[in-house]
């Protein structure tokens, strides 16, 4: 057929430097240094001149209406050019200083904020949520929006110790990869999944959903002469694994579902090495549409940190030189069973020594 | 249309100073049913406390295995604009960078053949055009190859690599993230659209230590620029920073995690040969410091979020390597070594830091025809149940060590 010939595949995306400012390509791989002019205004300066960024809020989830307001922006200030962070900001990129504070002043009218760089909060990192995902224990976007409401002019500012990254996950997937940030609010599930006797023979493959479990807890069974699963509920410790090969066993439990609140992970190599997030709430309930339990919890995490690190100190860091017993005492977050890890490779965590703060 | 979406709940989320993906959605939810029944079902989540998405099922475009998540509402009845609201991953450009021509064609694509909404982005690093039905895939996917736009990956293969800006605009960039994204994405074009792994397979390339696309977390391939040779040094812009009250004892020198930063008078000296390239002194004083000429990178393999058998950050396999003239040949060698590695000793849904982990480390470096490093390990083994492969026969006695 003549439309089948025309068909293209594998040709992967467009070349990136059709999309780059005349002066980033002047000074591709030449730049020197880069200035802050302001909360989010970056300056970066290479031989063939000085390229503006402008960093602009976004809640990531968004309409075609938005992306045509981006454009519009970008056409008006940054010559059409701009870019996406890898925190989900929008970036425009000027050549002319002159535009920085016309450009400012629209995004304000908007109802965007203009932020995200240095020692901020930047854009929060997050998941689909009750929006789009099958698998998710909450959701992320009205999350992230509550608790960027709380935290909003750390945004705009760079008032904090040190640089500080919010990430939201909605399962223990973490497609939000939520297990190196500052503060990571994690949604999860509490009880095993529940299993349709009746679907599951012709909607899952038996061995596979049996090799999904990391514990062992799912074993073949029958059911009025069809074979099904089992799950050892003492071993289930509600990953969701196994619902993600095998849809006869649904996680969601309005009432059991909820959020944690984890803290100290890092990404950079800066000063220290890369860390994990650690447990520091086991368990919020849901509670739509603005989780207050959460976000003002989360906010005091910030305000303690914020009172007590040392410049440059990031969460994980600054927890380290106080000792985890003064990082409880000081949010006043209660220490429970549940941030004994008990998992593998567990005895890691276990205090080998006896520098212990009293 | 606000009037008859009936949605208290999610006009909360209207309040407040931070941009509200509600008000957003609502904007296009009169010339988008599917925008409107979205955010209708969405209000009913957040009655209920639960989502409403069934399992994902199997759609896509013709002679491609990924790139399309396949989604249906649970409550397809009472929601019938989401009854079909599938996900298409469009490959973004490298460093997220854009002309507002090139986006507006995108978004009039989505706004003729699908919901009108977006991710930008996905955690991968794709755009995610969220929701449109069967039958629209196809004619998607159409439109974005004519306009020289392709989809990225999802399940079992390469998923789309992704990098920050690196030389496109970071004095750190060690090397080009920006070019390096770009031919890993053409070269493997078969591996990125079809399925063909025991897993997913993320690649993320960061230009410099800062790590701003958090490689080292989150993908199982992560390429970290760095350098071998000396921190250059600008020591007339160093005094400004002093003249400026810049307090550099308490901000640098005590933060320098090998203590390798003296400061004599109005001088910066750097023990580099103790530096391990933190980044922390250059990123706190950018006039002054730039990381150095012998610029290349590190390849840290296996990071990944906690599922199945918990969260690990990769681990370096290869602890330098540097492109020359374009000719990525080393690079692709390795990565192909890997993958026929994995692909014929690992299992289903196991991600290639889990192999590593179950396989061991030295097993894997024999795998794929690498020599042990110090710089793979924080210390060595301190358990002494040594796998010993070579010992000593009866008739070798009396030869003695060392004559070879």
């Amino acid at each position: 057929m003549a439309t089948e010939a025309k068909r293209v595949t594998d040709i992967g995306p467009p070349h990136y430097e059709k999309f780059l400012h005349p002066l980033i390509k002047e000074n591709y791989g030449k730049w020197e240094f880069h200035e802050t002019l302001a909360p989010g205004v970056l300056a970066h300066t290479g031989p063939n001149g000085t390229i503006y960024s402008v960093r602009m809020s976004s809640p990531r989830l968004v309409s075609s209406n938005f992306l045509r307001m981006v454009c519009d922006l970008a056409d008006k200030y940054a010559d059409g050019y701009f870019r996406f962070t890898s925190r989900n900001n929008v970036e425009f990129l000027l050549a002319n200083k002159d535009n920085i504070e016309p450009l400012k002043k629209e995004i304000g009218e908007k109802g965007f904020l203009v932020g995200g760089t240095n020692n901020a909060i930047s854009n929060v990192v997050h998941t689909q949520g009750w929006v789009h995902c099958h698998s998710a224990a909450t959701d992320a976007s009205g999350l992230v929006k509550a608790v960027m409401d709380e935290l909003a002019e750390y945004f705009t500012t760079e008032k904090l110790p040190a640089k500080l990254r919010v990430a939201v996950a909605c399962c223990l997937n973490m497609c939000g990869a939520v297990h190196a940030s500052d503060i990571a609010i994690l949604g999860l599930h509490r009880t095993p999944p529940r299993i349709d006797h009746e679907t599951l023979p012709n909607l899952c493959e038996i061995p596979t959903t049996v090799a999904s479990c990391p514990n062992n807890a799912i074993r073949p069974t029958s059911v009025e002469g069809k074979t099904t699963v089992k799950v050892d509920e003492d071993k289930c410790m509600y990953c969701g694994n196994c619902f993600t090969v095998c849809p006869a066993m649904p996680m969601a439990d309005p009432l059991n579902d909820g959020v944690s609140i984890w803290v100290g992970g890092k990404i950079s190599n800066a000063r220290t090495e890369p860390k994990f997030t650690k447990l520091a709430v086991p368990f919020i309930p849901n509670n739509p549409p603005r989780w207050p339990e959460v976000t003002s919890k989360v906010k005091e995490i910030v305000e303690v940190y914020a009172a007590n690190a040392k410049p440059f100190e990031r969460v994980g860091e600054w927890i380290e030189r106080i000792g985890w017993e003064k990082f409880f005492d000081l949010t006043g977050i209660e220490f429970t069973k549940y941030h004994l890890d008990d998992f593998r490779h567990a005895g890691t965590t276990y205090r080998r020594s006896i520098h212990n703060r009293y | 249309m606000a009037d008859d979406l009936k949605i208290p709940l999610l006009e909360e989320l209207e309040k407040g100073p931070w941009p509200s993906f509600v008000s957003d959605i609502k904007s296009v939810a009169d010339r988008k049913p599917m925008a409107a029944d979205l955010l209708r079902q969405l209000e009913k989540s957040y009655e209920d406390k639960r989502g409403y998405w069934k399992h994902g099922g199997l759609v896509g475009v013709m002679g491609y295995g990924g790139g399309v998540i396949g989604r249906y509402s649970a409550l397809p009845e009472d929601f019938p604009g989401v009854s079909h609201f599938h996900t298409v991953r469009v490959n973004q450009p490298s460093g997220w960078f854009y002309t507002t021509d090139a986006l507006r064609e995108i978004v009039d694509i989505w706004d003729e053949h699908g919901s009108g909404l977006f991710n930008m982005h996905g955690s991968t690093g794709d755009m995610v055009l969220l929701g449109t039905r069967t039958e629209e895939l196809e004619p998607t996917f159409r439109a974005l190859t004519e306009k020289g736009w392709d989809l990225g990956g999802s399940g079992s293969d390469m998923r789309t690599p992704s990098c920050c800006v690196g030389p496109a605009r970071c004095q750190n960039a060690c090397y080009d993230t920006m070019d390096m994204t770009y031919q890993l994405t053409q070269n493997y074009q078969d591996e990125l659209h079809r399925p063909m792994f025991n897993y997913k397979f993320k690649m993320k390339m960061s230009g410099c230590p800062n790590d701003c696309t958090a490689a080292i977390a989150r993908s199982d391939m992560a390429v970290i620029g760095i350098w071998k040779d000396d921190i250059k040094v600008n020591q007339e812009e160093f005094a400004k920073y002093l003249d400026d009250g810049f307090n550099v004892q308490e901000f640098v020198v005590e933060k320098c995690p090998t203590r390798c930063i003296t400061v004599e008078g109005k001088e910066i000296n750097i023990d580099n040969s103790n530096c391990v390239k933190c980044m922390h002194c250059i990123n706190r004083m950018p006039k002054a410091l730039a990381v150095g000429d012998d610029k290349g990178f590190a390849i840290n393999i296996g990071a990944k979020a906690p599922i199945v058998e918990g969260a690990l950050f990769g681990s370096v396999i290869v602890p330098f390597m540097k492109i020359e003239d374009g000719d990525y040949e080393e690079l692709y060698d390795f990565i192909d070594r890997m993958w026929e590695f994995w692909d014929e000793h690992g299992t289903a849904r196991e991600r290639i830091g889990e192999f590593i982990e179950r396989v061991s480390l030295a097993t894997f470096l024999e795998g794929i025809e690498m020599e042990p490093s110090p710089k793979m390990v924080k210390a060595p083994r301190d358990n002494p149940y040594i796998f010993y492969e070579e010992y000593f026969a009866e008739e070798d006695e009396g030869e003695g060590e060392g004559e070879e």
